[in-house]
């Protein structure tokens, strides 16, 4: 079965590097096939940046998403722009203190995480993806926990190990949490 | 590289896959989406004893692998949109002077400066008439990261056996885009190298070409005297500037491709038995064809993909083949349209996208609905 899922937010969120890690823990850890797209503004930071990928048991032909089937967002204007690449009824992850859903979210499964604000307690708020990649696993379980923490482990320098264990193991806890809340 | 499973880019199964075929020099000047394929040589070159050079332009970078061809090294370069463009000139000098070298295309959204970050088939028959003069190249285009990397050991493999340029042509998507790719052992594939003269200095002409009008190449400084010469040139490689030399030595620059195009051309044909109409597509933008294809099958249209992989010498006899309908589903605005329509028999239809996204599959299958018979 083909699964579609796209990344948005600004630039310096690491919402390329999040989609990155997700179609290789998919491809290489979980061993399916999985293709992996970026696009970019010109600004390295605070410009527009978004990441697709499309996961599958099978050889993967048009390789970006269509009508996704999970949108993350990490910013405002993400939500704006991506909203309509979601397909209905599809799964929709926010960073819930900088994206304000409106009307059009409850055509959607949505899931809502502070990452932002716990990567800051954790020490540093450049690991709000990982903490977001940890919610995304728990709550989808599209990508197995240990495919994806093999995954950020071989893409992260050593000596930000571990905050990014501390990232990925709250977002994951916070994920099931709210599962078994809405279950 | 160690043998099993990686995620990589095209642009980084680019590299990987030239060092696998045995290249061990690159000269180059970055540019969106081809700058990974030197920021890769860049690393990997050194670590296996080759050397690397971040040149002050495109122009410089083919001067420079073309040179360094003639130590009898595997040599690279890869460029995009205006680069290729620079580079055109010694491409044709690279055809005239016989010198096997690889450059890499990573096409993008043109003319001129267009669409950097995003996909372009603009360049499709610039590879082939890129510079000035009547010549022959190789050109080849895959459609996934794995292909992108088992490629470059058969452009590699052309470039040496028939002393020629190969442009390697891949596309923004392709370049950027991520997949899990297979590295097998080295010695799993064979790689042909050029020929070596067979007679000592001072009786090896450097441009007497054998019975497969391919000449042996000396390398520079084991004693043999070479004269690489732009100018239409006799066997020796000294100018001769005559009607005559210029009908011998053109015509067999030609016909040295022409007479071996059945063993250089690779074409993917997808459901293509019994189909009525076929579509024609290329590298990425042949992705999508393959979905459309399986839901039009469905839908009882009777159709299939052909992917030339060998863009040039232009694989006509597979298009001759089949008495169907065609769609040349390509992202310009006609080009190997005016190929296919040359060799076709039936209707010919162009399917054009003028740059910066592939076709869907959707796009496709609507195209493919009007031939529901």
């Amino acid at each position: 079965m083909r699964i579609e899922i796209k990344f948005g937010g600004l630039g310096g969120q690491g919402i390329i590097t999040a989609g990155y890690i997700t179609a290789k823990a998919a491809a290489i850890y979980d061993g399916k096939e999985s293709a992996f797209t970026q696009d970019y503004s010109a600004e390295a930071r605070g410009g527009a940046s978004t990441s697709e990928v499309v996961i599958s048991d099978e050889k993967i032909n048009y390789p970006q998403v269509l009508h996704a089937d999970y949108l993350i967002v990490m910013s405002q204007s993400a939500y704006n722009d991506y909203l309509y690449k979601l397909k209905k009824g599809g799964v929709l992850i926010i960073e819930e203190d900088l994206v304000k859903p409106d009307e059009r979210a409850k055509d959607f499964k949505v899931y809502g995480i502070p990452a932002t604000r716990f990567a800051e307690e954790i020490g540093n708020p450049i690991v709000a993806n990982i903490v977001m990649l940890g919610f995304f696993t728990a709550v989808t379980g599209v990508v197995s926990k240990e495919a994806m923490w093999k995954s950020i482990e071989e893409r992260i320098p050593k000596r930000f190990l571990e905050m990014n264990q501390k990232a990925f193991l709250k977002g994951y806890d916070y994920g099931q949490k709210i599962l078994q809340e809405s279950s | 590289m160690k043998p099993g499973y990686y995620f990589w880019s095209g642009d980084i199964a680019a590299a990987e896959g030239a060092i696998f075929a045995g290249c061990r020099f690159y000269a180059g000047y970055p540019i969106t989406p081809s700058s990974e394929i030197a920021e890769r040589m860049a690393l990997r070159l050194p670590q296996v004893g080759g050397k690397f050079i971040e040149m002050e332009d495109e122009i410089g970078s083919i001067a420079a692998i073309i040179g360094a061809s003639w130590t009898g090294e595997k040599v690279m370069t890869a460029t995009s949109g205006p680069g290729i463009s620079l580079m055109n000139e010694n491409i044709g000098l690279a055809a005239m002077t016989e010198v096997p070298i690889v450059i890499v295309n990573a096409m993008r959204g043109a003319p001129s400066t267009g669409l950097p970050t995003l996909v372009g088939q603009g360049d499709l028959m610039q590879a082939k008439w890129g510079s000035h003069g009547s010549y022959e190249i190789i050109s080849l285009y895959p459609d996934s990261v794995q292909e992108t990397f088992d490629l470059m050991v058969d452009a590699f493999n052309y470039a040496e056996k028939y002393r020629v340029p190969v442009l390697f042509l891949i596309d923004g998507m392709l370049a950027h885009m991520y997949e899990k790719i297979y590295v097998p052992p080295e010695d799993a594939v064979e790689r042909i190298e050029r020929k070596r003269p067979t007679k000592p200095p001072g009786e090896q002409l450097i441009y007497e070409p054998d019975e497969d009008l391919i000449p042996p190449m000396p390398r520079i400084g084991e004693g043999y005297k070479i004269h690489a010469s732009g100018l239409t040139h006799n066997e020796k490689g000294y100018p001769e500037l005559t009607p005559q030399a210029q009908e011998r030595l053109i015509r067999r620059l030609n016909d040295k491709i022409r007479k071996h195009a059945e063993e250089i051309w690779k074409v993917e044909e997808y459901r293509t038995d019994n189909a009525d109409v076929i579509v024609v597509a290329m590298g990425s933008n042949a992705r999508a064809v393959r979905t459309a294809v399986d839901e039009a099958r469905k839908e009882g249209i009777k159709a299939g993909l052909l992917r030339p992989i060998t863009i040039w010498p232009f694989p006509y006899k597979y298009i001759e083949k089949y008495a169907v309908d065609y769609i040349v589903a390509e992202i310009n605005y006609g080009q190997i349209y005016h190929k296919v329509k040359e060799y076709a028999s039936g209707n010919v239809e162009l399917l054009p996208k003028m740059g910066g996204e592939l076709h869907t599959p959707q796009e496709i299958l609507h195209a493919l609905r009007r031939y529901k018979k």
